[in-house]
């Protein structure tokens, strides 16, 4: 029998609620340090982000951000390759969705932009992952390093092209001109009876984000590319023994990864700012990352931890605002200790549990 | 007189797997002890217990009459137990005596150290027969000389009981004949030795006492001089087998395969096939013979697509194949009808994190059969996967179980079973029986054979001269990276021992 083996609900149940459990712990002692109550902390923290209709909307609106560059990273990953790139992916991204959006928006109405708008976003965002894909499959440099370089790459890029060539004429902003409506995606509110979401700006793109979840479950794990994709990633050996290219995998999972990430634009450009505008991104794409491990590369679990890191997005924001001793310095430490827990300690707590479920006298059989 | 080791009731489990029960062994002072079992049998738990990789759950160990706790491997040592592990623990990049005094090199300055070492490292050069030069470095030497450093790193430590784990794979049986001399010099100078081996030959030609283990028990221990092959092959499995393949003389037709000035250059630019040239039939088996590391690995994956070949030709089945080209990879060659059983079927045979049935399509899994149009035909594959389970008899029987969870024997069959069932005209087999229980190996055997007579043409790859006799028409032996002779598989065992060897025999 193979070392380690634990039941799947311990794997992906217990393990990641256990992870979160210590973070929250962890954090209210921060809270506690600080003078606070900690369960009032939690309690703000949770009526913020899910007590009312427009906490809901806050938190779906972040959670579909994080959906979109949490399936970037878990795409790459398994193919075995770590993009760190997300959050330059989606920042130039958000540039095919801005060209889309300016071209057609005073044409036609928001629904024939759409198409342009994601074709643009992921385009872009796959462009942005080429280069470092064709430099890991063809010369071996690691993409952990060129995709972290064309985050800042793609900064200064952004940077020049938003101040020097593409701002709105006239104005001092690094931004574009706003789009008319042919450039906006409706929000949830307007699509459903009532006022239930309130000034929240959730949009269509949460749809979009769970058909990209059924569509990268469909790839990974019931195509031919999947296939190959999940080959090269657990045995590269193997899958040159299969006749797989590792050059061919690298680039076109790359490309989808990028596109991903990509596709995050149409959220924050489309669906909420209307226009194009510096540094819009704002980290999103490197908590993709803790997203993607704390949902174990798969699109529910990703959809679970999107909206996790949702919560605590909107949830921190109302914290920080109840309490002013609670900075928004904290909420981004106890997002960070989410992350550590999540991402970076994923296995503390898995030996223990390897050991005491194999006391527990897993089912026998199986043996070697 | 008090035994070097004894064993009373040791018991180990791995969660649900009992590995060690009940383990009672006496391993007499000045002797060679063989253990012998298949894999999966205990064997190595055992000896982990031994060198306090593992602690037992239950029982004693006792050596030379004193009850120990061995907590880790430091306490081993200095207890006089040495191991020598089937993979070398050396540094490539030191010299010998670097190697013989690493972790312990005696004071914080090395130069002291160093030429203390130097002395001792005479003394057991001429006490035990230990030739090897001290300034050479690790990477030059050849394996034979590598396993001597092994065995004199733990006689350096004070090793009483010396611990060999599978000591003759890698080595050449001329090789092997010396070690077995050095372990016999070392058990007249009163050390003892207990040798770890599935070779039965082994046991036979130098252990004293031999212990045989079979699922987690020890079954029996004998005198080696009062048993026999036969009687430990079945102490082992617990049924009788047979040790002989039983094959009718092949019936060679057409050439499916020909091989014309193979030449292959590895990564590190060194040329590891050279100017390989010979064909195979369809209805027979050419083996190729040859210690590991001979460039018998680097024949076949060109063969398979996998490496690109710096020249040379191959005809499969009359049609000519540039294996200089880029477009030839291991999904073309399977388009060619060329099956490839890899010698390592855990780092590429199979994906052992993968489901049974995904392994059982993988290399076909852009054929039409297993494709509904964009989308794989996971319901048709678990078909397949269950079909080829029943007809090789995989256990346990289902297709969902992660393949990591099956064993060597398996596992085996899982590839063999992909590979054989796509009907190649061509067979590539590697080490089709290597880390494989006696069981299998009967199977995997008969299955080899049948497809021969099905009148498909086999290339066969092993280490083991043994299965190459048994299972081939015609012997072709690799040294260097050249074929330095064809004989036939009934040929004189030392004559092909030599040419493995690299000396070229005269000609017969």
């Amino acid at each position: 029998m193979s070392a380690g083996q634990l039941p799947r609900w311990v794997d992906f149940g217990l393990i990641p609620a256990l992870n979160l459990i210590a973070a929250f712990f962890v954090s209210g002692l921060v809270v506690l340090l600080i003078g606070e109550n900690p369960l009032e902390a939690v309690e703000i923290l949770l009526w913020g982000s899910l007590g009312y209709g427009e906490g809901i909307g806050f938190t779906l609106f972040n959670a579909t951000s994080f959906i979109f560059t949490g399936l970037a990273v878990a795409v790459a990953f398994h193919a075995g390759l770590f993009n760190i790139g997300g959050e330059g992916q989606a920042y130039v991204g958000g540039l095919g969705v801005a060209f889309a959006c300016l071209a057609l928006d005073r044409y036609v109405p928001w629904w024939v932009t759409l198409p342009f708008a994601v074709a643009g976003g992921a385009l872009f965002g796959a462009a942005w992952a080429l280069i470092p894909a064709w430099l890991q499959a063809t010369r071996g440099s690691h993409i952990v390093i060129t995709t972290i370089m064309f985050n800042f790459i793609g900064a200064a890029l952004m940077g020049y092209l938003l101040v020097d060539v593409i701002a709105k004429p006239g104005s001092m902003q690094p931004e574009t001109r706003t789009f008319e409506d042919g450039g906006r995606l409706p929000l949830l509110d307007n699509l459903i009876p009532g006022d239930f979401f309130g000034t929240s700006q959730v949009n269509l793109s949460l749809v979009i984000a769970l058909i990209c979840c059924f569509l990268v479950w469909a790839l990974i794990w019931r195509t031919r590319l999947g296939y190959e994709i999940r080959t090269f990633g657990a045995n590269p050996t193997a899958a040159v023994y299969a006749g797989i290219s590792p050059v061919r995998i690298t680039i076109v999972t790359m490309l989808i990864s990028g596109a991903m990430a990509g596709l995050m634009a149409i959220n924050e450009i489309m669906g909420a700012q209307h226009r194009l505008l510096i540094e819009f991104v704002a980290g999103y794409g490197f908590v993709g990352i803790a997203v993607a491990l704390m949902g174990r590369a798969h699109p529910v679990g990703i959809v679970l931890a999107a909206i996790l890191f949702g919560m605590l997005y909107q949830g921190g924001a109302e914290l920080s605002f109840e309490k002013p001793a609670i900075t928004r310095d904290m909420i981004i430490v106890i997002q960070g200790l989410v992350i550590l827990f999540a991402g970076a300690l994923e296995y503390m707590f898995r030996p223990a549990l390897v050991q005491l479920f194999s006391f527990a006298g897993a089912p026998a059989g199986q043996a070697d | 007189m008090t035994p070097a080791i004894e064993l009373r009731k040791i018991n180990k489990s791995f969660g649900p797997v009992h590995a060690n029960k009940e383990i009672d062994l006496v391993v007499e002072k000045g002797s060679i002890h063989g253990i012998i079992g298949e894999n999966g049998a205990g064997k190595s738990t055992l000896m982990s217990i031994l060198y306090g990789f593992y602690q037992a759950d239950r029982g004693d160990i006792l050596i030379s009459g004193e009850e120990v706790s061995i907590a880790d491997s430091k306490t081993a040592i200095s207890l006089g137990i040495g191991m020598v592990h089937q993979h070398f623990m050396l540094v490539d990049n030191f010299s010998v005596l670097e190697n013989v005094v690493l972790g312990a090199e005696g004071s914080a300055r090395l130069a002291g150290g160093l030429s203390k070492a130097r002395k001792e490292l005479k003394r057991l050069e001429d006490d035990y027969e230990l030739r090897v030069d001290p300034d050479a470095l690790i990477g030059d030497l050849p394996v034979g000389l590598q396993q001597r450093v092994e065995i004199l790193k733990a006689l350096f430590r004070g090793a009483e009981i010396l611990i060999l784990d599978e000591p003759t794979g890698v080595l050449t049986p001329a090789e092997a004949d010396h070690l077995f001399k050095i372990l016999e010099v070392l058990r007249d100078e009163g050390k003892t030795v207990l040798l770890i081996t599935h070779k039965l030959r082994e046991i036979m030609a130098i252990t004293d006492t031999v212990s045989v283990m079979r699922r987690g028990e020890m079954v029996a221990t004998r005198k080696t001089a009062e048993t026999s092959m036969e009687d430990l092959a079945e102490l082992m499995v617990g049924r009788r087998v047979l040790l002989q393949v039983d094959k009718k003389p092949a019936q060679p037709k057409e050439k499916v395969l020909v091989v014309d000035g193979l030449n292959v250059v590895d990564s590190r630019g060194v040329k590891v096939v050279k100017n390989v040239s010979f064909d195979v039939r369809a209805g027979e088996i050419v083996g190729i013979a040859g210690v590991s590391g001979n460039g018998q690995s680097e024949l076949l994956e060109t063969l398979a697509g996998i490496r690109s070949a710096s020249k040379g030709t191959v005809w499969i089945d009359g049609e000519l194949i540039d294996l200089e080209k880029r477009d030839v990879n291991a999904a073309s060659m399977r388009q060619k009808n060329m099956g490839h059983v890899p010698e390592d079927r855990h780092r590429m045979g199979l994906v052992t994190s993968f489901a049974e049935y995904e392994n059982a399509i993988l290399g076909h899994h852009n054929d039409p059969r297993y494709s509904n149009g964009m989308l794989l035909d996971v319901a048709g594959i678990k078909e397949t996967a269950r079909m080829e389970i029943e007809k090789y008899d995989i256990r346990p029987p289902n297709p969902l179980l992660k393949t990591a969870n099956f064993s060597g024997g398996n596992q085996q069959k899982i590839v063999l079973a992909r590979e054989i069932e796509r009907d190649p005209t061509v067979l590539l087999v590697g080490q089709p029986t290597r880390g494989v229980d006696i069981g299998a190996i009967e199977f995997i055997h008969k299955r080899l054979i049948e497809l021969r007579d099905a009148g498909k043409g086999i290339l066969l790859v092993s280490v083991e001269l043994d299965e190459i006799r048994a299972l081939a028409d015609r012997v072709l032996v690799m040294f260097d990276g050249s074929i330095v002779g064809e004989r036939a598989p009934d040929a004189d065992e030392s004559e092909l021992g030599l040419l493995m060897a690299g000396v070229h025999g005269e000609a017969k």
